[in-house]
């Protein structure tokens, strides 16, 4: 008896990765862009500066991916996240309003204060998520929907409904400066990637996150502390939110309350889902959320380099996500198999053996 | 009786990552005769009645239904070419009616619009024509499981009434309910409908069943006429050549038993909670086991759960170690050396997307906090230390905990919190829905456990374990503890029965 089908083939042991799909779906949009753009790998050095698409999507894909990472750290729980968005406008608010109203916009004193006090403000807001959903025991979804709807207002208030520009060379670093050739939010993200990964999978967190969202009762029952952790991960999806609003803010040296971070939310969320964390949480990929978070700039890149008109962008996008979702689905790809093999078989019609109607004796 | 079986699989093959769990396997069903499918836990029969309702595509292999080749794709079509199934949990909506529920999917309709009337009338017909006493307009979790069962089967047979298929149909009913069920089945099967029944009770197997078909290791052990084969033999076929562990269970010999004198661990006293528990007394030595026997919802589980702290009392006081303590979460209790295996292993107990590793490492990391991570190195020393000693199939640590079988994960279960070390083990119908083997294994293990020093509480619905392994019986009844009886050689089940049904000491 065969007992170890799952050692026969390395190939099978690559294709049955949690990243396998993920990936190929990011190297066939990259490979798209090839065909439109001839240079689009193209990664050349400039007065020490790196430039080149790639460079771009992992620039402009930067908040995006800490804003995913916090989520799929939320929906690992079982829950979800939805004022990340309002976050990341609350942040860059905040920090901006503190750099313009300094008297030394330029000092890294004032943009570490500033950067201090939006990181305080996001561990406070996430606070509050992580005690309504863990201890008031409100749904997520209605819970991070109140600062959600809220904190755009706030943003806005802290901004007085004005666009805040600033003048400050140390915090212009942060989203849209250069360090060490490469971009420097790109060299920040990445550090937060490898923070998360180790602060989940070199300690206990992420196994005790999975139990969690895999199976609350049993969760409880064996010990754990789910209220903590639960709470304690929307702390961690709200001060990544905040990196991201520094990230944003910086890029364009304004804090704009209405538009800052609006709808990053629902890209983040799809970035998580993309890489194979199940909404239903347990199970969650850091690096299939890193994935994730790429494809959705490489399209965003791509709808730009092919020349799709701007009214119609919204709509290729929704295409390209559905197409993805489905080629994803392990359930999706045993149906087209099996047409296959159906289409297959009835094109050799004697393959198909007759039944035989044995008599038996009972 | 020369006749056409109404469903046949020849040669079906099934693979899961890591194992085979079925290989190759033959298997006939008759119109108008109740069918038992054997074996082991592991040996396949959960996968084949997968594979027959469509939920799991067969890797090979073929299916005949009625003479015709047919591919299973999923639920649906198997229900629309005619098999049903019932499985262990009632898969209906609690909260509709009992006519809703019969017909959910499949209203009578009017002008577009639900025929209520119609849909009540026919849903009475037919719990009429099963002689079942329903008010079928009453919400469904109005009733006891065992009618939501046969509520779930009335559905099953009038969608399609070739063959049924009943999963563990028994497993949660008590000795009147299983009548009532075998009523129904019999009279279903008068009626020309093939019924496929899988149970671990092998009584209930010789009293309604006219054949069997035994699997083992995923494979076709044989297949034959209840009344060729007798009770040992059928053992025998299920577990191969495994047949030492038989005179352990076969004889039902008790150990020989002195009950531990000396401090207790844990004492409640007047522990209550209102609605689930009436006030009760308990004490637990180190090396003791008591038993809690009472029939199903008679309090046994709410009893124990508050000794867990996993739900809160709201009376009396307990002592753990000699010193008054309120749990007030399982954590609480397990920092106190107590450990509780759930009777749901599913909900209760594993996280099935987690690996039999990280399951069995849980309790124990949990204990920890997470700041302070087992390694890797000793978190497979402990899983591979317990697979052994349990000796849990597929042996492999990283096998996801939700494609091993009942028996399997209930080990996997009790890996978990003997690694914690505890000072008193509480079980909850650790050996319900599991083989005999698998059974045996883990009754010597309590035994074991006990003569080490660990005090165990043992609940079971089947007296005969409870007796086997118990210093002390507390027999429960509406909730309340109604006596504790000494197990000291002259307690019979007969007595026990007596004392639940009194509710006095008998």
């Amino acid at each position: 008896m065969m007992s170890t089908a799952a050692a026969a083939s390395p190939v099978k042991a690559v294709t049955r990765s949690r990243l396998f799909w993920p990936a190929v779906v990011l190297a066939v949009l990259l490979a798209a862009n090839l065909a439109f753009t001839p240079d689009f790998f193209a990664v050349r050095l400039q007065g020490g500066h790196l430039y080149g698409s790639l460079i771009d999507i992992l620039h402009f894909g930067a908040p995006l991916i800490l804003v995913s990472l916090g989520m799929t750290l939320v929906i690992a729980t079982g829950g979800i996240d939805l004022s990340v968005g309002s976050t990341v406008a609350i942040s860059g608010a905040l920090a901006c309003l503190h750099i313009s109203e300094s008297t030394d916009p330029g000092s890294l004193a004032t943009v570490l204060t500033a950067a201090g006090i939006a990181l305080g403000t996001a561990l406070l807001l996430g606070a509050v998520n992580g005690l309504l959903v863990a201890k008031v025991g409100v749904q997520p979804i209605i819970a991070t929907l109140i600062l959600m709807v809220a904190g755009r207002g706030v943003a806005q208030l802290i901004t007085d409904g004005q666009i805040i520009t600033v003048t400050s060379d140390p915090y212009k670093l942060i989203g849209g400066g250069y360090w060490l050739t490469m971009p420097f939010a790109i060299l920040l993200s990445a550090l937060v990637v490898l923070a998360t990964v180790l602060l989940t999978r070199s300690t206990a967190l992420g196994l005790l996150l999975e139990s969690v969202g895999g199976n609350p009762v049993a969760s409880r029952l064996v010990g754990i502390r789910a209220m903590r952790l639960v709470a304690l991960v929307y702390v961690f999806s709200a001060l990544c939110a905040a990196l991201a609003g520094l990230m944003v803010s910086s890029n364009v040296s304004a804090a704009d309350g209405n538009n800052a971070g609006l709808w990053i939310e629902l890209d983040a969320i799809l970035a998580v889902v993309l890489g194979g964390t199940s909404l239903n949480g347990g199970r969650f990929s850091i690096g299939g959320t890193v994935l994730g978070a790429l494809i959705i700039q490489t399209l965003s890149t791509t709808v730009y380099t092919i020349g799709i008109p701007p009214e119609t962008t919204l709509v290729f996008k929704a295409f390209v996500v559905i197409v993805v979702c489905l080629i994803q689905s392990p359930a999706f790809r045993a149906k087209l198999a099996a047409r296959g093999a159906r289409a297959r078989r009835t094109a050799r019609p004697h393959a198909a053996a007759p039944t035989t109607n044995r008599e038996v004796g009972a | 009786m020369r006749q056409q079986p109404v469903l046949e699989v020849r040669g079906i093959r099934k693979e899961f990552p890591g194992v085979v769990a079925l290989d190759g396997v033959d298997f006939r069903l008759f119109p108008g005769e109740v069918h038992a499918l054997m074996g082991e836990n592991g040996a396949g029969k959960s996968t084949l009645i997968k594979v027959l309702t469509g939920v799991h595509p067969s890797d090979g292999g073929e299916v005949v239904l009625a003479g015709e080749r047919v591919r299973i794709a999923g639920p649906l079509q198997a229900q629309q070419a005619g098999i049903s199934t019932v499985y262990q949990e009632v898969n209906l909506c609690p909260n509709l009616s009992v006519a809703e529920n019969i017909f959910i999917g499949r209203e009578p309709r009017r002008f577009g619009l639900i025929d209520w009337p119609a849909m009540r009338r026919r849903a009475a017909e037919l719990v009429r024509e099963l002689e079942l006493d329903v008010d079928v307009s009453a919400p469904l979790n109005s009733y006891s499981i065992a009618v939501q069962q046969l509520v779930a089967i009335v559905r099953a047979v009038d969608v399609s009434a070739k063959v049924l298929i009943l999963d563990e149909p028994t497993s949660s009913l008590d000795r009147d309910e299983v009548r009532q069920l075998f009523a129904v089945m019999r009279r279903l099967r008068d009626q020309g409908v093939a019924i496929l029944f899988v149970s671990h009770f092998l009584d209930q197997v010789y009293e309604i069943c006219d054949r069997m078909t035994v699997l083992r290791n995923g494979r076709l052990e044989g297949e034959y006429l209840t009344s060729e084969l007798g009770q040992v033999e059928l053992v025998s076929r299920m577990i191969g050549a495994e047949l030492a562990g038989l005179d352990q269970l076969g004889g039902g010999k008790r150990r020989e038993r002195t009950a531990p004198t000396g401090p207790a661990f844990l004492q409640a006293d007047r522990l209550a909670r209102r609605g689930a528990v009436e006030p009760y007394d308990l004490d637990i030595r180190p090396g003791e086991v008591i038993g809690l026997a009472g029939l199903l919802g008679s309090g046994r589980t709410e009893a124990a759960r508050l000794l867990f702290g996993a739900d809160q009392s709201d009376g009396g006081t307990l002592r753990i170690e000699g010193t008054v303590t309120a749990l007030r979460s399982p954590r609480d209790a397990i920092a106190r050396g107590i450990a509780f295996c759930s009777e749901n292993r599913k909900t209760e107990g594993l996280v099935g997307e987690l690996t039999v590793r990280e399951n069995i490492v849980l309790a124990l990391q949990a204990a920890r906090g997470w700041t302070r991570p087992l390694s890797r190195t000793a978190q497979d020393a402990y899983a591979l230390k317990w697979i052994r000693a349990l000796d849990i199939r597929p042996g492999n640590p990283e096998a996801l905990v939700r494609n091993l079988s009942g028996g399997n994960q209930q080990k996997v279960l009790l890996a978990r919190w003997l690694i914690t070390d505890p000072k008193l083990l509480i079980l909850d119908e650790p050996t319900r829905g599991i083989d005999i083997g698998a059974k045996a294994e883990i009754q010597k293990l309590v035994a074991n456990l006990a003569e080490e020093g660990m005090a165990v509480l043992f609940i079971s619905a089947e007296l005969e374990e409870v007796l086997r392994l118990s210093h002390r019986v507390g027999v429960l009844r509406d909730h309340r503890m109604v006596a504790q009886l000494d197990n000291d050689g002259g307690l019979t089940p007969e007595r026990v029965m007596a004392t639940i049904a009194s509710g006095a000491h008998a």
